[in-house]
């Protein structure tokens, strides 16, 4: 199974890239590890007529600590995340949870910009950054840029990242309260989450139950009027639209939503 | 695209489609047949090398990718006088195999594995192979293996 015929460019600066994204427009893609976009190209769901190639770009890969937030570079490497020791003491929700992107093999080739950017719903990062309240940092031909995470996801696969336009940098504030928990079920360890859940303090967003990773704002709101973490995990499906697929229909989902958001509340309160 | 990749020591230069897999690069161009392709999707891990010393799915790389890069399969495991690997040595002792068809990539995911962890529990032996599928359902024996590997490294 091999991907459509398509032209490899590899960008050997961020300009470069940025170049040859403006002269090929839409048929052209950026690829980093290439974990998401690579399988979909081999089943021909992607056919991309250029790759651009930017996983070299290292100096779009580190993890720094700015005083108030935390720099993360687009081109990190989920296992870079899952050992840093930065994000173990600072951010330990995001190093745990790049600890539980796909398996070993793809956590030393996927990235965290190709994750976000790719905005697949039921991936374990985006509704990280988006409990986080992260906020992203593109560059294109009109510079440089700052979208919250809220704003970031915009439908299945859709970002608000322009034609052109290169995630750079996830900035995390430090949060305010401590707790924290991740909890995803899958069938498999590599499958994707048949729903996930991350916490941060009283934050919580969720994976698999829409269109885009979302807040579970009827939770926030019920934790905000004093309910205990059983009592808001009630909340959990109000307002998602989780989908029916092959591996769960969405009533099953909705169940599942509760069970985790109460797990990963209970969790996160014991870390406080 | 002309495509050089230093394999199991040796470069192996070739000029390739752009989308050529590295898996097929190896099987093919370099002439190594031992990494397999198995599900083809990034899930089964019978494609497992090394790039740049750490485990990849070789199905879901292209050969473009890994050019200028340092690629190790199962070949290329064993010393120049032919001995076997201390993992090898561990899957042959501990019968880690029944068929045989996920091992090469079995190997190479658990030698990424001791790299990063060289004495790994049992639970994280069998946490960190999560990526590999082995259909006989041999997993009790390939993780004695491994772990097995990781104590007579330890001795050694």
């Amino acid at each position: 199974m091999i991907p459509a015929a398509f032209t490899y460019k590899r960008a050997e600066s961020a300009d470069e890239a940025l170049d040859l994204a403006a002269e090929h427009g839409e048929d052209a893609k950026f690829l980093a590890g290439g974990h998401s976009l690579l399988p979909l190209m081999k089943l021909r769901l992607a056919v991309p007529e250029m790759l651009i190639d930017i996983a070299r770009l290292r100096d779009l890969s580190y993890i720094r600590d700015e005083g108030g937030h935390i720099a993360v570079g687009a081109l990190t490497r989920h296992g870079e995340l899952e050992h840093s020791d930065l994000l173990a003491r600072e951010l330990p929700l995001v190093a745990h949870a790049a600890g539980q992107v796909g398996d070993p093999q793809i956590r030393h080739r996927g990235t965290i910009g190709g994750s976000l950017a790719h905005a697949d719903p039921q991936a374990d990062l985006p509704a990280v950054v988006l409990a986080m309240d992260a906020t992203l940092v593109a560059r294109g031909p009109a510079g440089q840029r700052e979208i919250p995470a809220a704003d970031f996801f915009q439908g299945l696969f859709e970002t608000a990242l322009q034609p052109g336009e290169l995630l750079t940098e996830i900035r995390f504030p430090k949060p305010g309260a401590a707790g924290w928990s991740f909890q995803k079920f899958t069938k498999r360890a590599i499958d994707w989450a048949i729903v996930g859940v991350a916490v941060q303090g009283d934050q919580v967003a969720l994976v698999s139950m829409g269109q885009t990773p979302i807040r579970a704002g009827a939770v926030e709101a019920a934790l905000a009027a004093g309910a205990s973490p059983e009592e808001a995990a009630a909340h959990a499906a109000e307002g998602t639209s989780p989908t029916d697929d092959i591996n769960a229909d969405s009533a099953y989902r909705e169940h599942l939503s509760r069970v985790l958001v109460k797990r990963a509340l209970v969790e996160s309160r014991s870390r406080n | 695209m002309k495509v050089t990749v230093t394999v199991n020591g040796s470069p192996v230069a070739a000029e390739v489609a752009d989308r050529t897999l590295l898996v097929h690069f190896l099987r093919e161009q370099a002439g190594l047949t031992a990494t397999n392709v198995g599900c083809d999707t990034t899930s089964c891990g019978a494609c497992t090398v090394l790039l740049d010393g750490q485990s990849v799915k070789s199905c879901t790389v292209l050969a473009a990718q890994a050019d200028g890069c340092e690629v190790t399969t199962v070949e290329g495991l064993a010393g120049s006088d032919g001995e076997m690997h201390p993992m090898q040595q561990a899957f042959r002792a501990e019968h880690g195999l029944q068929c045989g068809f996920c091992t090469p990539g079995m190997v190479m995911a658990a030698v990424s594995l001791l790299k990063e962890n060289p004495h790994p529990t049992e639970e994280q032996v069998r946490s960190g192979l999560e990526g590999n599928i082995c259909r006989c359902t041999g997993y009790h024996n390939i993780v004695r293996a491994v772990l097995a590997a990781a104590n007579s490294e330890e001795t050694r």
